[in-house]
Order: C-alpha cells, then structure tokens, then sequence
C-alpha cells in the first residue's frame, strides 16, 4: 500500500468522525497554539528589547554613585556625592584606548513652559560628547557649543515629544522655552527614538549643558553628577574597561584596598542577559503549560484511536482477509493518529499565529513569528500523533484476523 | 492438484475440554473444481474454509496450494497469498460502509501496489460489470440490495484475479431468488475456470456445485476424498 493512499484512508476515516475528530484534537490544537503564540510574543518581545538597548547607545557602560552592598559595609547616601564631572573627562583622557566618548548626566524636571503651552518633562544635563555616547543626531538646529559648556549658558536642545508638545505649529529652534520662570533658548531638535527597553519615552526631555543644569536648575555647589555614561568602541572591550575604569576612579577617589567601590558599574550585556534570563523564564514556564496540554492531547488521540481499532474491528479483518499484512495495518492506524495531531496541529499553528497578532494589535507589542517555530511545532504535532497512536495500531496490526471478521 | 490437505488436524482447547474442528481431514481439490462443504453446524466446515483461506492454521498436518506448503508460513506471507491467490466471500458481505462500490472493489489492489489509480478504477469498472453491476458504482453498500451487495463482494474477490474463490455461507443472508443469481454467478466464474469453494447447509445451494463434500464431527464423511468431479 503506498503511502499517499494510506493517508487518503486516513484523512477520510478522521473525516468521516468530523465532530469526535475535532474534540480529539484539542489538546494539540490548544498546545500548539499556546506554543505558537507565546513564542511570537516572546521573540518580539525580546528582538524589540534589544533594539531599544542598541538604541540607547553604543557599547555603554554607566557609572553611578554609590556602593554596592559587598562585605556588609554600605557607604549610604554619602556616596551620591562622590562622582564628578571631572571623573568622566579623566576616563576619557586616561582611558583613551578603549572609550570612545563620555558624558556626564545630571538630572532635574519641572515643567516647560511656552507661550500658552506646557509640559512636564526631565531635563537631562550633559557633556558636548552627549550625541555621540547616545549615538544620536539632531533633526534640526544644532547642538549646544564648548563655549555654552563653559559658561553655563541658557541653552537647550529638545526631544521630539517636547518639540510637538511645546510647538505644536512652530519652529523650536531659536525660540525661547522658559524653565521654571527662566528662559531657555532652543538650539534645535533632537531625532525621534521611540521608547526605552523599560518603555519611557526617550523623546521626551529636554538637553542641556550640565553646568547650566547644576548651576541654575539645581542650584547646587558641588560637582556631582547622577551617572556617567560611557562608550566604548567595541562590545568586547566591556570586560576590560570596567576592570580600567574601576581602578581609576579608586584611585581619584583615594580609596584604599580595604574600602569598597564608591561607585556602581553597569553595563547593558548585564542588562541584556537579566532580559534574556527572565523571558527565558517565562517560555519554560509556559512551554511546560503546554507541554501539559500537548500530552494530555496525545492521551485523548490513543484513547479515541484505541476506540476506533475496536469500532473498525470487522473492517480490519476484512482488510486482513483481502492482503493487509500487520504492518500495513500498524501504519494505516499510525498513519491515522499522525494525521489527526497534524490536523491539529495545523489549526494550533493558525490560532496561535491569530492570538499572538491579535494581542500583538491591542497591547502594542511587537510580534515576531518564525519560520521555525511554525516548522517545530507541525512537526512536533506529527511526532505526537505517531508516538500516541503506536500502541492502538500495534494492538490493531496483532489482531487475528478469523476473530475480527467474526465479531459483532 | 490447485489444493492438498493431508492429515489436517484443528484442535481447540477450552480448560479441561477439548474440541477438535478438525480431526484428521485428507482432501483435494483441482483446478476448475466448484465444491460444495456441507455439514450440520458445528461440523468444522468453517474452520475448515478458513484453513483453505490461510486466514487460520491447522493444529497438525499439511496444506498445499499451488504447490506450495502453507501451513507454517509468517502473516505477511500469509497475507501476499491471500491479496495474490485467494478471493473471499461472506455471509454478511463484509463491505467498507460509506464506501461506493467501485472504492470496495478496489480494495485489494491496495494492498499489491503496483497498479496506478487510473488501471485500479478502470479494472475495478470491470469487475463491477463482470458481475452485473455496471450501472452502481457510486452507490454505497447502504444504497444496495443484498444480492448486490454480495455482488460486490464478488467483484472485489476478483480484483486480483485470482485462481480460487473461497465463501462461507454466500447467500445465507440472501433471499431465494438473489441466492439463485449469486449462484448462477458462481457457475459462470467457475466456467470460466475460477475454482470454488463454498461452505453452504442447503441442498438446492450445494445442487449447483460439481462436487459436495460432507462434514460431521470434523471428519469428511461419505463423498469421495480426492479427484475431479466425475464427468
Ligand atoms: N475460536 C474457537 N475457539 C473454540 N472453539 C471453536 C472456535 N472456532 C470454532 N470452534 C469450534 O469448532 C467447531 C467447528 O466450528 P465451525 O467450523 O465454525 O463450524 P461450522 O461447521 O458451523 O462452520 C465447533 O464446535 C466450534 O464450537
Ligand atoms: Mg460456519
């Protein structure tokens, strides 16, 4: 019997049951869809997480004050204090092998305000190597001079959101936005990149010189920043700039062998695989869910196999009779099975395929279907079908035949 | 000779009792024969037919068919002789429901695989014709009368065109005037040089057979064991 008319048998005889069929079938029908759609919404959740890393900037490593609580001593909030603008020119200077750029960040809000229009936004003060550590450009205008640097003049750069927020109908650059009551002159507007891995908008702030942040939105003597930003030329120098970066600012900070770091270190391969681990979490989670589901789908296509060898009993005697040897019977039953999990399997895929685009559409989340997810879980459904459905065919292919053709 | 059973023996066991369908069965029969079994029930004449089908094995003793020894042979061996040889009609027809006939007539040639679609539906066409059935192949078995039915039985036992035709009881669920068609059916395939066997308890059946052979207890009895019908 060759094998393209062993599965015409085998889609009639799940054709001939359409109802009883289908119920059967659910389990992988739900399982794979499970499947399907989890590893959609998986996958596009992480392609778009690692974008929005690569969009924050290149190869970054950020400094923050503070330390981290090792061997029990904690220097506490004292620690905020300890990291300067100074620290971020002495690792661009020092450290000049391996960084390509720095710039310190020095945060502050409050709203903006012009003409009748206002928004609330962060105002982010920054060093001239801003753009290139964030690997950003300006839309229009420029960005703020050495000399603005200098002199902590009132200048700023905006972010699109603040753009189409502050003027809806003009041109931002060269108007006068005013930050808490003191004007500001816009130089120009930054490029739109779109939200953050932990989903802020990135547009929307506002950029300024960070002696002009500290000096008159912060009012503050000391020379402290709130982080460092710091890019390096390749990936695989995070490792070693760390170590270098980390022995330098022990050292301006006078820290003895004893003392712990002052300072916080993070980079975003760190970031990367805390993603990566925890969306690995969520699909062993839900890849046991329907791993359940998929054998308790297996478990119902024996059992309704195991149903038909008995209901067809006369039809397999009758094949027997006619010059059905027992392994064209196995294969007729197994081939039966696979074709009812594939079947399943199939309208799994499309379901799967349908919810994942559907929340894809209501949660504005990024869905990535893969050719080899749909390849995996079809053939998986197929691999189901014929491992549940070789026990009833074996049964059916041991059956004699004189006992088949005489039951009732 | 097309069969030879020498010293056939079938014995069932059930606990302590022990009953033997067939008890020491010699018997030929030649190509181009038509021999009717007969015999009360419970005689062996099934057991005995379905030994003869290769659908079973004798406890003891030897079978030859076309002269090849069968009687310890694998399933599939049994089975290619059976798809190749041997062509089966039942009491109760046997006939895949919601199936037409032409697809019942097919059948057989499933299991041979040599045989495109095209050749399987124009020789199964054939056979439906052969057997007077030109006009009903798409009709289902539910759609049929029992001698039509049976009919298509028939035509399925000569898909693969084989020498032997072996039924068990053929018109048993047939009325008389269908049982009188299937019979002259019989006579005509048996002309044209099919041997048949049939299993059959009514004498006017077994009157147009060439030969009967009687079974008691069994034991063939009475009619001459071995040779061709007496001209
Ligand atoms: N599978 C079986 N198990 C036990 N006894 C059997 C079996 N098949 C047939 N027999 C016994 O063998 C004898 C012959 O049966 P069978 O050949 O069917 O008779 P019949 O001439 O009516 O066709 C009967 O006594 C029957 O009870
Ligand atoms: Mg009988």
């Amino acid at each position: 019997m060759n094998l393209w008319m062993i599965l015409k048998v085998a889609l009639r005889a799940i054709a001939r049951n359409k109802t009883r069929s289908l119920l059967t079938a659910l389990g992988i029908i739900v399982g794979i869809a499970a499947v399907i759609a989890v590893v959609a919404i998986g996958q596009g959740a992480s392609t778009m997480m690692m974008s929005q890393i690569n969009s924050m900037g290149n190869n970054l490593i950020m400094v923050f004050p503070g330390s981290r609580n090792q061997g029990g001593v904690h220097s506490g909030s004292g620690g905020s204090q300890t990291l300067s603008a100074e620290d971020g020119e002495a690792v661009a200077r020092d450290l000049q092998h391996l960084v390509r750029a720095v710039t310190p960040i020095v945060r502050s809000g409050g709203q903006a305000i012009y003409q009748e229009n206002n928004w609330s936004t962060q105002i982010q003060g920054v060093s001239l190597d801003f753009l290139e550590v964030r690997n950003w450009e300006m839309e229009s205008g420029t960005f703020f001079t050495a000399a603005d640097q200098r002199a902590g003049s009132r200048v700023c750069v905006i972010g699109h959101t603040v753009a189409d927020n502050l003027f809806p109908y003009d041109d931002p650059t060269g108007k006068s936005l005013r930050i808490r009551n003191m004007p500001f002159k816009v130089l120009g507007v930054l490029t739109s990149k779109g939200s953050n891995s932990m989903g802020s908008d990135q547009d929307d702030t506002i950029i300024a010189p960070y002696t002009t942040v500290r000096r008159v939105l912060q009012n503050s003597v000391f020379n402290n920043v709130n982080m460092l930003l710091i890019s390096l030329y390749s990936l695989d120098d995070i490792p070693a700039a760390k170590t270098e970066i980390a022995s330098l600012l022990r050292q301006r900070h006078k820290l003895n062998a004893r003392t712990d770091d002052d300072f916080n270190l993070l980079d975003m391969t760190e970031i990367t695989n805390t993603i990566g681990s925890i969306t690995k979490l969520m699909s062993i989670l839900l890849t046991a869910v329907a791993s359940i589901s998929l054998l308790v789908g297996g478990i119902g296509i024996m059992n309704i196999m195991l149903v038909s060898v008995t209901e067809r009993t006369r039809e397999i005697g009758l094949r027997m009779a006619i010059g059905a040897t027992p392994s064209d019977i196995l294969l007729q039953f197994i081939t039966e099975a696979m074709a009812l999990s594939t079947v399943g399997g199939l309208i799994g895929v499309a379901i799967g395929v349908a919810g994942a685009q559907t929340v894809g559409k209501l949660q504005q989340w990024p869905i990535l279907i893969t050719e080899s997810s749909v390849i995996v879980a079809f053939l998986f459904s197929a691999a189901i079908g014929v491992f549940f459905g070789f026990y009833p065919a074996l049964r059916a292919s041991r059956l004699n035949p004189i006992d088949c053709l005489r039951y009732e | 000779m097309l069969i030879t059973l020498q010293n056939l023996f079938k014995t069932y066991r059930m606990g302590d009792n022990v009953v033997h369908a067939l008890d020491d069965v010699s018997l030929t029969i030649a190509a181009g024969d038509f021999v009717a079994i007969m015999g009360a029930s419970g005689s062996g004449k099934s057991t005995l037919l379905n030994i003869l089908g290769c659908l079973d094995t004798p406890t003891a003793g030897t079978y030859l068919l076309d002269g090849v020894q069968v009687s310890n042979m694998s399933r599939a061996k049994l089975a290619r002789i059976r798809n190749q040889k041997l062509g089966f009609v039942f009491q109760n027809f046997n006939l895949l429901a919601r199936t037409s006939a032409l697809e019942n007539v097919e059948l057989p040639t499933f299991y041979n695989g040599y045989m495109s679609g095209s050749q399987r539906r124009k020789r199964a066409a054939e056979m439906l014709d052969r057997v007077g059935l030109g006009n009903r192949h798409e009709h289902t078995p539910a759609q049929l009368s029992g001698g039509q039915q049976q009919r298509v039985a028939i035509a399925r036992a000569l898909m693969n065109n084989p020498p032997v035709i072996l039924a068990d009881e053929p018109t048993g669920n047939l009325d008389t005037r269908s049982s009188a068609e299937i019979m002259e059916l019989f006579a005509r395939l048996n002309q044209e040089g099919i041997t048949i066997v049939m299993v059959t308890h009514e004498e006017d059946i077994a009157a147009c057979a060439k030969r009967k052979v009687m079974m008691r207890d069994g034991q063939v009895v009475g009619a001459p064991q071995t040779g061709n019908p007496a001209p």
